[in-house]
């Protein structure tokens, strides 16, 4: 009834090229906002990988642990968000290069 | 082909192409927006694992609220073009692009061995397990602590927010 014909793997390898995509984004991008949206999506290929493993293992655990994931990533997005705008107003840029404030 | 291995291909590219969209979009709203695409293609996956609780809230959470606050700052800074930011080292670029290729390398040969007991199809308990009823009750009742940590997280983040984008005197 619920047999489906797709494996578990598959949907780690997609979980996996998404990650990727988030690592290119966060390394290649100089834009501060992206460079977030980007941890957003590694964020998201991991809860894809948590829902799946929940499903094909028959454990509602990993479900829980996505929902508690998202809890974090919208405290971690208004956090960081409200970083970008306090950084913003003192430097008037969002360029990570020339953040470096914290450099040694 | 059954209809769910169709749906499950269709949206695998368009998640893809729009996340590869994303990171390749020179202007900030517009990438935003392909995210939210992302999000949304990701919410029909969660559908197909029997996962309903976790799909709405995927759309509620983050295609409702975070990146409306994302397009929100970014419309409230004025950004424009990335290329207005100009690069200062080219060869990092391509030092990105490598390393990115070596973990997406890794990760999928690790998927490729092949586990013990992996199971070849979703378990039949999946469905149950999925609604909002079962959620909630393994919630309230396993997860309790764990779940009025979270409350107390995120009002902790909320005065932090407050904090951090008040206008200093």
């Amino acid at each position: 009834m619920n047999i489906t014909e797709i494996p578990l793997s598959y949907y780690l390898v997609l979980s996996a090229i998404l990650f990727s995509i988030g690592v290119v984004g966060v390394l290649t991008r100089r834009n501060a906002i992206i460079v977030f949206i980007c941890i957003e999506m590694m964020l998201n290929s991991v809860n894809l990988t948590l829902v799946a493993f929940s499903a094909f293992l028959g454990n509602p655990n990993g479900q829980i642990l996505v929902f508690f994931v998202m809890a974090v990533a919208a405290a971690e997005a208004a956090i960081g968000l409200a970083i970008i705008i306090a950084i913003f107003r003192n430097k008037m840029t969002v360029n990570i290069d020339e953040i470096n404030i914290m450099k040694w | 082909m059954s209809i769910e291995a169709i749906l499950f291909y269709l949206i695998a590219i368009s998640a893809i192409t729009s996340a590869l969209l994303m990171v390749l979009q020179k202007n900030p709203v517009k990438s935003v927006l392909f995210m939210i695409v992302n999000f949304f293609c990701l919410a029909v996956i969660y559908l197909l694992l029997h996962a309903q609780f976790i799909a709405i809230v995927q759309i509620l959470v983050y295609a409702g609220a975070i990146m409306v606050l994302f397009l929100f700052v970014i419309m409230l800074l004025n950004l424009g073009n990335e290329s207005l930011l100009k690069e200062k080292y080219n060869y990092k670029r391509t030092i990105a692009y490598i390393l990115s290729g070596i973990i997406l390398l890794e990760l999928i040969i690790g998927i490729s061995i092949p586990l013990n007991n992996s199971p070849a199809q979703i378990s039949a308990d999946a469905v149950k397990f999925g609604s909002v009823e079962s959620i909630g009750a393994e919630l309230f009742q396993n997860y309790l602590l764990p779940f009025e940590a979270v409350s107390v997280l995120l009002l902790a983040a909320i005065v932090g927010v407050v904090v951090l984008a008040k206008k200093r005197k």
